[in-house]
This record gives C-alpha cells, sequence and structure tokens, in this order.
C-alpha cells in the first residue's frame, strides 16, 4: 500500500513535470517553423481553388451575395450582419484563385462610445490576425468575448459559403 | 432521421448562425442526414435557454430571482440545475469559479456557465437527432464532433492574445470541447475572488477536455489562478490547458500537448 502511495505521488510529479514552457513567437523573434500561423497546413486544402462546386454545398442561411465572375481570378463576398450587444459585424471579403486576398469590414458597433472604442481599435488589428488565422487553415477561432468573435463568425460564415 | 448507411463525410455542409447570449453562435454541420428541423429544434433550445438566464431581461427566471420575486423551488429544472452546478464548480476550483464573485457588484451572475452548458446539452441534441460531425461555436466556445472532412480533424485556432494578427497555436480535435479565458479586447473582465483585483499573470488560458460546461469553469478558474493555472487544470482528469503569459510564453500540459497541430 505505501508502495502505491508513493507511484501515485511519482506519477503526479512526473504530471507537473511534464507541464511544457516555450517560447511563443514575438517581435523580437523571427518566424520560425513554431509558427503555426504562417505555416501552410501539410495537406493540402481541398478541393481545388480552380474548380468550385457549388452543387455540393447545402443552402446556408442568410445567403451571401458574391458578385459571380467565373472566369476571373478575384471575387468579393458579402457576409452576414452579426448582432452583438454592441451593434452589428457585417464583412466583405476578396478572394483571389479562392484564397482571401482582402477583408473590408462593412459595419462595426459605434453606436454606443464603448463599442466606438472597440472598433476604432479592434478593425485593423483584426483584419491581419483574420487573414493569418486564414493562412492556419482553422476550421473555428477560440478567444475571449464578443466584437472579435462577431467578426470571426462573420468571417466564418462567408467562408463557409465561398468553400467549393 | 440518421441514415445508418451514411457513416462517411460528405462533402455537405450546412451552417447556420444566430445571435444568441450576447454572442453569435455557430453550427458547422457536416453530416446531410441530419433534418433541418433537429437544426432549428437546438436553435429554439439556445434561445429558450437565454430567456430564462440572460440578466440584460428584465423578465427572466434570473432576473426575477435576483430581485426575489421568485422562489429556487419555482424555478425551470434548467436554472436549479446550472445554479447548482455553479455551486459545484465553486467547490471544484477552489473558490476560483464564482458565480457570484467573478463580477465585480457580487451580484448572482450564472452566465459564466450558462453559455458552456447550454452548447454542451446542444452537441448533446445534435448526437441524439444523429449528427456524427459537426462544430458548434459560441463566442469562441467550441464543441467539436467527428470530422469536418474526410481524413483530418477539427483545426481550433487559438487566438494568439499578445499579438492580434495571428493565432497562438492550432489544436486538432475530433470529439471535445474548447474554452479560452483572456483579458486581452475588452480590458480585464475576470476579478479574483479573494482580492477583487483583475486576474493578471496570464494574457490568456485555454482549456480543452470532454465537456464544454467544465473547460469553460477550468479555463475561468484557472486563469484567474494565474501562474498557478495551468498546473491545476493538468490534475483535472480528462482536461489539458494552453497558456499564454505575460511575457509571451506558451504554456503546455500533457491533454492539450498531445492534440496541437504539427
Amino acid at each position: 500500500m505505501p508502495k502505491r502511495g508513493i507511484i501515485a505521488s511519482l506519477l503526479t510529479a512526473v504530471g507537473l513535470v511534464l507541464l511544457l514552457s516555450f517560447k511563443t513567437p514575438s517581435e523580437t523573434v523571427p518566424p520560425s517553423g513554431t509558427n503555426a500561423a504562417l505555416r501552410r497546413p501539410a495537406v493540402a486544402p481541398t478541393p481545388s481553388d480552380a474548380t468550385p462546386t457549388p452543387g455540393s454545398r447545402s443552402a446556408t442561411t442568410p445567403e451571401p451575395t458574391p458578385t459571380p465572375a467565373p472566369q476571373t481570378a478575384d471575387r468579393t463576398v458579402t457576409g452576414p450582419v452579426i448582432q452583438t450587444r454592441y451593434g452589428g459585424v457585417q464583412l466583405q471579403v476578396t478572394l483571389s484563385n479562392g484564397k482571401i486576398t482582402d477583408i473590408t469590414p462593412l459595419e462595426l458597433p459605434n453606436d454606443l462610445q464603448r463599442s466606438a472604442y472597440i472598433s476604432s481599435v479592434a478593425a485593423p488589428l483584426l483584419r491581419e490576425e483574420a487573414l493569418h488565422a486564414q493562412n492556419a487553415q482553422i476550421d473555428l477561432l477560440s478567444g475571449a468575448t464578443y466584437t472579435s468573435e462577431a467578426y470571426a463568425e462573420s468571417l466564418q460564415a462567408v467562408l463557409d459559403q465561398t468553400h467549393g | 432521421m440518421a441514415d445508418p448507411t451514411n457513416t462517411a463525410c460528405e462533402p455537405f455542409r450546412l451552417v447556420r448562425v444566430g445571435q444568441i447570449m450576447g454572442t453569435a453562435i455557430s453550427l458547422d454541420l457536416r453530416d446531410s442526414s441530419v433534418t433541418t428541423s433537429a437544426v432549428e429544434d437546438v436553435f429554439a433550445y439556445l434561445r429558450g435557454v437565454d430567456e430564462r438566464f440572460s440578466p440584460y431581461r428584465s423578465d427572466s427566471e434570473i432576473s426575477r430571482l435576483g430581485r426575489g420575486e421568485m422562489e429556487l423551488a419555482e424555478c425551470s429544472l434548467d436554472v436549479r440545475q446550472v445554479l447548482a452546478l455553479c455551486d459545484h464548480l465553486r467547490l471544484t476550483t477552489g473558490g476560483y469559479f464564482d458565480a457570484r464573485a467573478h463580477r465585480s457588484n457580487g451580484l448572482l451572475d450564472p452566465t459564466g456557465v450558462v453559455k458552456g452548458w447550454a452548447v454542451e446539452q446542444a452537441g448533446w441534441m445534435l448526437d441524439a437527432a444523429g449528427a456524427g460531425n459537426f462544430a458548434i461555436n459560441a463566442g469562441g466556445d467550441v464543441v467539436v464532433r467527428g470530422r469536418p472532412e474526410v481524413g483530418r480533424r477539427w483545426r481550433v485556432g487559438i487566438r494568439h492574445p499578445g499579438q492580434r494578427d495571428k493565432v497562438a497555436t492550432v489544436l486538432e480535435i475530433g470529439d471535445g470541447a474548447v474554452a479560452t479565458s483572456g483579458n486581452y479586447e475588452r480590458g480585464s473582465h475576470i476579478y479574483q475572488p479573494w482580492t477583487g483585483r483583475p486576474a493578471a499573470d496570464l494574457l490568456s488560458l485555454t482549456v480543452t477536455g470532454p465537456s464544454l460546461t467544465y473547460a469553460d469553469a477550468y479555463a475561468t478558474a484557472a486563469f484567474a489562478m494565474g501562474s498557478d493555472g495551468p498546473a491545476w487544470v493538468a490534475r483535472q482528469p480528462g482536461y489539458g490547458a494552453f497558456a499564454v503569459t505575460l511575457d509571451h510564453r506558451a504554456v503546455w500540459t500533457p491533454v492539450a500537448w498531445d492534440i496541437r497541430a504539427g
């Protein structure tokens, strides 16, 4: 019985030692192979960017308003307005060969002073972040609270309808 | 109405986004076998939860309970269950998750539990409807099942709290939950129950594990614990943490480390 207790203690100690600490990339560290956001996925994205297959998609709500340009590389898709406690968020996404090249916030909360602050601070930064997040080939984004999530959801709603 | 012969992921995708509980809740369903009425039921359920629990609605059960207009015994089963869960989580987390104290005004506020709990119920509703491959994202609180497409798991990006133009890491998950607490963007909104001061040691802390209810509560509690938080999460069976410290170091515990992308 005492041996069992000792083993249990050791296992706990091992578990705690396994806490791993790494330096995350920052301004002072050039992006390297450890930067997930900049790394392309090992698996090539499917389906092919050049062959959108809208027929394989189901209906989504609400409908986007794509500017159809099947032969040209660039197209623009406007996402739905996502309501938050502080106001609406709506994005316009420009795609080139199926990849996001630009994101323009058409609507961000500014009806409240606090929201105006969040909008002015968050909008340009979130735009960059969303572009990088797209580079990371993520399906979902976990983070904290409201405006940014509405932005992410709005972006995701657009993406949901642009994937062929 | 699940079709038992349809077990493979198909290039099918149904996405719904609802504005509920002060945030956008999106459902990304990859099973064509699930009826749209099952999806409608999920959103109707979430709206019903919001009506009963929202402290921003004066006629919600929580608001009426807070004003003394309603007894606990008169409340719905859901409300009684969540309030019991709040008490349980306060004990489990050594007081670091306290539905009465994590707001600075000390008022009863189960919203820290409700969203994660309700989204977990929604996941079970979809399980019961025969869905095997879906993701729900409720303002950064995530539940996933199965696969987004053949051959890969769901890739959940964790926002980098210090560099907003990046994700800090990516977790690859089949079945499970992810919740993140952080101080970025809105200013501190999590208070240490003992001091009443904002938690300050970490920029963000993400918890992953089987239950979103617990992942969400553990993320809130462990974030309030600060630098002790990740080790505390590591002691909760089945749960793991990824944290970013004030000096931009990433701290992993085994369960989370095991599912990092790449």
